[in-house]
């Protein structure tokens, strides 16, 4: 089993005031690619900051953090911003769509970011927006869209760079429960193929779908549930 | 083919937030507008001010010196007498010794005027006799119209020719041919042997040798038949003097030596004269005031457009840092997508200088507009020049790159985190 994220007792310490919180207390986290994980715990337990440092979008304080065999904690900010850019997608509880662009310009950020041609740009969002059901949404404003919609909107986005690695905090939070369970059933079909994803939530039945289930609590690891 | 669709898109984006924000765009372009807008304006108003002023001076010719006869003050009182005979101004030896002593003169042209009747059948009118040379001619370029100008045989023989200005010639023989015509001046009877068109202008103090009721004789003609004494009507007593010449016009030979001949010449003339009989003139002196004066406009013409464009600018700035805080989420949602600072600090940056330079461009439209207004309504010539739309269009842009700095700056130092937590 290769893996592709390897966290070694990590430390995020935030100062507020003059007390010191940490967010994270030396969390320790193998993650075999192709894994599909749930991060469950109490509000305010450090979910969403151990989501936000596995996407290189915040740096740890202290620890070893190995992405693909290399240690990224010291990697200035251009090249976490690159390593997003290639390696993760991620989404949202609130959609977090751009509301100016329309939904294809929306999806087709990532490309435009890593610098790809026009034409490839477009194949590439019309398989996205049909892989999704969107294809006929493409020209229209995220506010024009349903939640479900604007989901699968942003979950088109974050595959835009094919990245091995989903990462989604509460991707449902926002959702009715039967719309949950197709943004689900949409995960759960690209983790079958091949996307490592972690994500973040409240909801036992949201955590079913993952194999494995992380149970965190003031910033350590309490428990891991579900097969190896 | 990987760098031009990201300005593209940027581009496309600051037009889309102008679009989105009409009224505060515009509201925000309005310094640059009328900044850019006056510039252009005053500019081609200068401009054509300054190619005026040109076109006259070298009507007077900027090669050109020209000394007059001046009636001295003591002399205007003395001649109220009877019996005086008032005597003053140009000599024919300072002709000649002006056109012995200069060896950057080209040519000297001596100047007689007198104003005498012109008759034609049953039309008269008071006429400005030019006694000079056939030189006067050269001296500086008017049309000829029918005929030939005066020449050195006409000198010689002493011939009795005149050569009329336009204007003198359609009032006085109205519908007939002039060439070959007899006129009476002063008494005598003249041929008409050319028509030339006067370049009759008054330039502040200055004049161009031209006036529009000329009738130009050779200078020889004119000694012979008038003589140099001259009876003037003046406050209802009648007074005499003698003046032997007018006007001397030098032509010195290149534009760098006018000056220096122009001192030499006043030297000369202070040695020969007991009083202040003459004045120097130099139409090149008065284009370079007219050019001291043109560089006195730039320079306040400058500061004006520096400040309407640093109110501009800061207005532009003020409108981008709101634009920035109101995109804040928009910032994160870019960064953890995976886009770089550098790439948002030029996402800005590019969007703040399609405002500014939108403003440019519409302050262009304002500055062509007022140019063509004022020549309609007041009739001054204005030039808009190319050039000054140009570096107009390059200073808008230019802003657009100094005061988006700032917010751009600002929207790039953004932690994603805390961007993507804000509402
Ligand atoms: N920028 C910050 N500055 C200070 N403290 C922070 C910051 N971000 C997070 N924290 C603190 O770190 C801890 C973990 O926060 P985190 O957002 O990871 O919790 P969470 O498990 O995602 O909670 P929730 O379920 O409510 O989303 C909390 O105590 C929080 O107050
Ligand atoms: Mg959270």
């Amino acid at each position: 089993m290769v893996e592709i994220i390897r966290l070694e007792k990590i430390w995020k310490t935030y100062q507020r005031g003059r007390r010191q919180v940490n967010a994270l207390g030396g969390v320790s986290l193998p993650i075999a690619a192709g894994s599909f994980w749930a991060v469950m715990g109490p509000s305010g337990s450090g979910k969403s900051t151990l989501l936000n440092l596995l996407g290189c979008l915040d740096r740890a304080t202290s620890g070893c953090y190995l992405l693909n065999g290399v240690d990224v904690l010291r990697f200035s900010d251009e090249e976490l911003s690159d390593l997003r850019l290639r390696h993760f997608g991620f989404i949202f509880q609130s959609f977090n769509l751009i509301p100016q662009l329309t939904v294809r310009e929306n999806i087709d950020l990532p490309l435009y970011y890593s610098g790809g041609d026009a034409a490839t740009t477009s194949a590439r969002v019309a398989s996205l927006a049909e892989a999704v059901g969107l294809a006929q949404q493409l020209e229209q404003r995220p506010a024009e869209l349903s939640g479900g919609q604007q989901q699968r909107a942003a979950i088109a986005r974050a595959l835009a760079n094919q990245p091995e690695i989903l990462l989604a905090d509460e991707p449902t939070g926002n959702l009715d429960s039967a719309t949950s369970r197709q943004i689900m059933e949409l995960l759960q079909r690209l983790n079958q193929r091949g996307k490592t994803i972690v994500l973040v939530t409240h909801d036992p039945q949201i955590a079913a779908y993952a194999h494995r289930r992380l149970f965190i609590r003031d910033g350590q690891i309490e428990r891991i549930e579900g097969e190896t | 083919m990987m760098r031009r669709p990201k300005i593209a898109r940027s581009i496309h984006s600051g037009i889309r937030n102008l679009v989105l924000h009409r009224l505060r765009s515009l509201l925000t372009m309005l310094g640059m507008i009328f900044g850019v807008g006056s510039v252009v304006a005053m500019v081609s108003v200068g401009e054509g001010a300054g190619r005026q002023a040109l076109e006259q001076i070298q009507m007077l010719g900027s090669n050109n010196i020209i000394v007059n006869s001046l009636q001295p003050i003591e002399e205007e009182a003395a001649g109220r007498s009877r019996s005086h005979m008032s005597l003053y101004g140009l000599t024919y030896a300072d002709h000649r010794r002006i056109t012995d002593t200069f060896a950057a003169i080209k040519r000297v042209v001596p100047v007689k005027l007198l104003r005498k009747e012109a008759r034609f059948g049953e039309q008269t009118l008071e006429a400005r006799v030019v006694g000079t040379t056939a030189e006067w001619f050269e001296l500086v370029p008017r049309p000829l119209l029918g005929g030939r100008v005066l020449n050195e045989r006409d000198q010689q023989r002493g011939a009795s020719v005149v050569v009329l200005s336009e204007t003198l010639a359609r009032r006085l023989l109205a519908l007939e041919n002039p060439l070959g015509q007899m006129v009476k001046i002063g008494g005598s009877y003249f041929e008409v042997i050319g028509i030339i068109r006067s370049e009759a202008v008054q330039l502040g103090v200055m004049q161009t040798p031209d006036r529009q009721l000329d009738a130009y004789i050779p200078l020889n003609v004119v000694r012979e038949r008038y003589g140099d004494i001259m009876v003037r009507r003046s406050a209802g007593s009648r007074v005499r003097e003698r003046v032997e010449l007018h006007q001397l016009i030098i032509q010195v030979d290149v534009i760098e030596q006018v000056e220096s001949t122009a001192s030499g010449l006043k030297e000369m003339l202070r040695r020969f004269h007991q009083a202040a009989d003459y004045r120097i003139q130099v139409p090149l002196t008065l284009l370079r005031q007219a050019e001291a004066t043109r560089r006195t406009f730039n320079v306040v013409l400058g500061a004006i457009a520096g400040i309407s464009l640093l109110v501009g600018g800061i207005g532009i700035m003020n409108i981008m840092l709101a634009n920035v805080t109101e995109r804040t989420r928009e910032i994160g949602i870019r960064r953890a997508i995976g886009a770089k600072r550098s790439q948002i600090m030029g996402q800005f940056l590019v969007e703040t200088m399609v405002l500014s330079t939108t403003g440019g461009l519409l302050g262009i439209l304002v500055g062509l507009a007022i140019p063509w207004l004022i020549t309609r309504l007041t009739g001054l010539q204005t030039v808009v020049t190319p050039q000054s739309l140009v570096v107009s269009l390059g200073i808008s842009m230019a802003v657009g790159l100094v005061f988006g700095l700032y917010p751009a700056h600002r929207a790039a130092r953004l932690d994603p985190i805390e961007a993507l937590r804000r509402e």
